[in-house]
């Protein structure tokens, strides 16, 4: 069989082949990653990424459709009986990977798991209170309180098979502290439309399709090889030699060369990420002195300053989507309205700084890392020259987030950068409550800046409880307009993000979460 | 000799004690690992939570110490990232780094030597000239350019080799190997030179040197005369003379080559220790590498206490020098 083929077609195809022996119809996607999934437990830890791609083996309750809609997955059905309990009618005829019924002790038993004490994901269901079995196919979850985006969270929490988790001891989460690794850190056992074949960490994970899946496959996929690949360059010339046929995290400055190869095809969007500016407002700079930055006339200098259709055109090379305010169009809460990008404008600045009272500008620290956001250091170096030109003096602090993101956190950062993408809620209130919030209990761990706008928190507080959807996104838009107004945060763009696929592929959709969701793919 | 050996294992015990304490304190000052490990989503509490379970809180004294204290029983704890066990995941990875350092190893002798032994002998001619001035090139190029442009030539354009990775392994036992399968096998081709091409270039210099020195010496001149053909006299003669120091700096050098190795594996993919060690950066897993540090560090050690302890057992004058 192989014998007929050239000598580079036998290599690339290689492994692939000798596995998947006598089906004539295989279609095997071979991932070309940038890094590994962190452990096959989903819910080893909070990693979106693990957590999306261990979406193709196990299911939530409810799940995204190609629109990024909430649509039923393990439940057919769901209502609101009582200001704090929610009740979901579960799905017939679902069976695990093992051949196991999905019945609501799953649930239970996946909900017990999840919110356990010692469960490093249980932050990812904030209002989960209990969940009880009605019967087989109905479970009642009662929430803390009354709280609107319970689907949302849902969507991430993928159920497990009961019966498994007691037979192999995995009731419990790994748990760090322990040191205990759970027999789900190397097992699967899910309903999704892939089942685990193999891992081998930081080598390949492969997944065979699941011929009993409860839903009708839209994929014609049997085969997929997960295989991470940190270097870029390498990741590139995988694709190239048709060793890899999909690269989720193409580098910017590999396009041209991958559109330029014929077996190939680029596929490019803006991400969810908005990319953002956020100022120290505390009473004092960090090098010490009165923070000019608390005056609005100062912030506003600041963003006329800054040109974003040059860094637009010079920095992203058109590829990123200039952003007015602080979450991307498909995000639910974004306004049309708010969306639009303030215009450059250098006299009306330094005129504005001078009536502020700074004429001669002021000393500032302005903290980038190089590896979080695409180009980062260059458009941070831009910035930096545009604010110069007002008579600013910003001090660039450009280094690896690991180093940045204590000084960020801490308070040591005047100026910085910041990207939100709301996930893995998708919706506005992630940005109100994580970033926008005084930072006061649980609320405002992103508040890197320590300010406090008192109807942005109420606006917030409010919409965290609101189960009206059209009422909670209306209180979601206002608090982005009071953000506007105030530039609490200063929006700069939506970043690029490329695909790219093997041209042997029919549908191939691209999400703008970045995340591959392979059951839509056909080859 | 036993005033020696307890010496040179204490000596070896500071070492490790030092390079553990430095790697510890430099670990400390990259960053903060609960920021990288939650998303976007994780509360306050959650934070704080995590950094007290990863032991972060407590003062740096107490967390060396307890670094100590257990890396002596061979626990490096558990990876902040993956939660597994830090030895068991290195121990996974080592099989992968080591076949490849053997590999490159190997290359280098059997390239090595012959090109040594060919710029000795024929000095004057152009091929001669033409190995020294590659070897040149050998030892300047930095090895991920080195690796990049195999990758672009070999995969890219003649697709003759994988680009990436390890291709299938066979286990036996806890070792994993890849030299039994043929996917194996031609992965190991191109990281295994991108290696040795340093390592080539010192094997040949360093023969060429031994060489042009014995065939100065005297049994070199009586061979001549008494007619053994050229042939004999350069590879049984000369050559044998000459490869004693070789074999003590291959055994040296393979230390160095699993320290570097970290290169070629994040070029290659490949699974071994380096990658896991340039990973843990990524994401400020400090057990990893305090771990990766020390059994790097222990190996250079254990190398070298045994050339020590070797040429004390056959030069005695080695060990009079200590008292």
């Amino acid at each position: 069989m192989i014998s007929g083929l050239g000598s580079k077609a036998v290599l690339a195809v290689g492994l692939a082949t000798a596995f998947i022996g006598t089906g004539s119809m295989a279609e095997t996607v071979r991932w070309g990653a940038p890094r590994d999934i962190v452990s096959l437990d989903p819910y080893s830890y909070g990693d979106s990424y693990t957590i999306n791609f261990l979406n193709h083996i196990y299911e939530g309750l409810v799940r995204y459709n190609r629109d990024l809609k909430i649509e039923p997955a393990l439940a057919e059905s769901w209502e609101i009986v009582g200001p704090t309990t929610w009740r979901f009618k579960l799905r017939e005829g679902v069976e695990f990977h093992n051949g196991n019924d999905f019945t609501a002790e799953d649930v239970l038993a996946s909900l017990a798991r999840v919110s356990d004490p010692s469960s490093p994901l249980k932050g990812n269901l904030p209002a989960y209170k209990s969940a009880a079995v009605v019967d087989d196919r109905t479970i009642d979850i009662e929430l803390t309180g009354p709280y609107p985006l319970l689907l949302n969270d849902l969507t991430n929490i993928h159920i497990f098979d009961k019966d498994w988790l007691v037979e192999n001891n995995a009731e419990k989460p790994t748990d760090v502290s322990a040191g205990v690794e759970g027999y789900a850190t190397f097992n699967a056992n899910g309903t999704g439309p892939f089942k685990l074949e193999s891992r081998t960490p930081e080598a390949q994970t492969i997944l065979t399709v699941n011929e009993g899946w409860w839903d009708e496959a839209q994929h014609n996929l049997t085969r997929i090889e997960f295989q991470p690949i940190t270097s870029a360059a390498t990741r590139v010339a995988a694709l190239l030699s048709g060793e890899v046929d999909f690269v989720d995290s193409a580098p910017v400055q590999d396009l041209p060369r991958l559109e330029a190869a014929t077996n190939l095809k680029v596929l490019e969007r803006t991400d969810l990420r908005t990319v953002m500016l956020g100022f120290n407002r505390r009473d004092e700079l960090v090098a010490g002195g009165a923070n000019p930055m608390n005056d609005l006339r100062v912030r506003q200098a600041m963003q006329m300053a800054v040109d974003m259709d040059l860094i637009h055109d010079k920095v992203m090379r058109g590829k990123s989507r200039n952003a007015g305010t602080l979450v991307a169009p498909a995000i639910p809460g974004y306004s049309a309205d708010l969306d639009t990008v303030v215009p450059a404008d250098a006299d009306k600045a330094k005129a504005l700084l001078t009536e502020a009272g700074y004429p001669d500008g002021f000393e500032f620290d302005f903290v980038c890392t190089n590896e979080s956001y695409v180009n980062e250091e260059q458009f941070c170096q831009a910035i930096a020259s545009m604010w110069s030109r007002i008579g600013l003096k910003p001090r660039l602090d450009i280094g690896p987030t690991a180093k940045q993101t204590p000084k960020r956190a801490n308070g040591q950062a005047d100026v910085y950068t910041i990207g939100w993408a709301t996930l893995p809620m998708l919706d506005t209130y992630s940005i109100l409550i994580q970033m926008l919030h005084s930072k006061e209990g649980n609320a405002g761990v992103f508040n890197w800046g320590g300010w406090s706008y008192p109807e942005i928190d109420r606006l917030t507080d409010a919409a965290g409880v609101e189960l009206d959807n059209d009422k909670r996104l209306a209180m979601e838009t206002e608090a982005l307009k009071i953000a506007r107004d105030e530039i609490v945060m200063m929006p700069l763009h939506q970043q690029p993000m490329a695909w790219a696929v093997s041209s042997g592929f029919g549908d191939f959709p691209q999400f703008p979460d970045n995340k591959p969701r392979l059951w839509y793919v056909t080859k | 000799m036993l005033a020696f050996l307890i010496k040179r294992f204490a000596n070896a015990i500071f070492v490790m004690l030092s390079v553990s304490f430095i790697a510890f304190m430099i670990f400390r000052f990259v960053g903060d690992p609960v920021e990288l490990m939650l998303n976007e989503q994780a509360t306050q509490a959650q934070r704080d939570d995590l950094r007290a379970k990863l032991g972060l809180d407590r003062p740096f004294a107490i967390q060396y110490g307890t670094f100590v204290a257990n890396a002596a029983k061979g626990d490096f704890g558990i990876s902040f990232r993956n939660q597994q066990d830090v030895l068991a995941m290195i121990a996974e990875r080592f099989p992968a780094t080591f076949e490849l350092v053997i590999v490159a190893t190997i290359i280098s002798l059997v390239v090595g030597i012959p090109m040594g032994v060919i710029t000795a002998i024929r000095r004057q001619t152009w091929y001669a000239e033409a190995m020294q001035f590659t070897s040149i090139i050998g030892i300047s190029l930095p090895s991920f350019v080195v690796g990049i442009g195999l990758i672009l030539i070999f995969s890219v354009w003649l697709g003759w080799f994988p680009a990436f990775g390890r291709g299938e392994t066979v286990q036996i036992g806890w070792w994993s190997t890849g030299l039994l399968t043929q996917s194996g096998r031609m992965s190991i081709i191109l990281p295994a030179l991108s290696l040795s091409l340093f390592q080539i270039t010192l094997v040949m210099r360093l023969v060429r040197a031994e060489m042009l020195e014995v065939l100065r010496s005297d049994f070199i001149k009586f061979a001549r005369a008494r007619g053994i053909p050229a042939r004999a006299i350069h590879f049984r003669h000369a050559l044998r003379n000459c490869l004693m120091p070789v074999v003590t700096m291959t055994a040296m050098q393979i230390g160095g080559l699993i320290a570097f190795a970290l290169v070629t594996e994040t070029v290659f993919q490949w699974p071994g220790m380096g990658l896991l060690f340039i990973q843990a950066v990524t994401f400020v897993d400090v057990p990893i590498m305090a771990a990766y540090l020390c059994i790097v560090a222990l190996i250079f050690v254990l190398l070298n206490t045994i050339v020590d302890v070797t040429y004390a057992v056959i030069d005695p004058r080695l060990r009079g020098a200590d008292n």
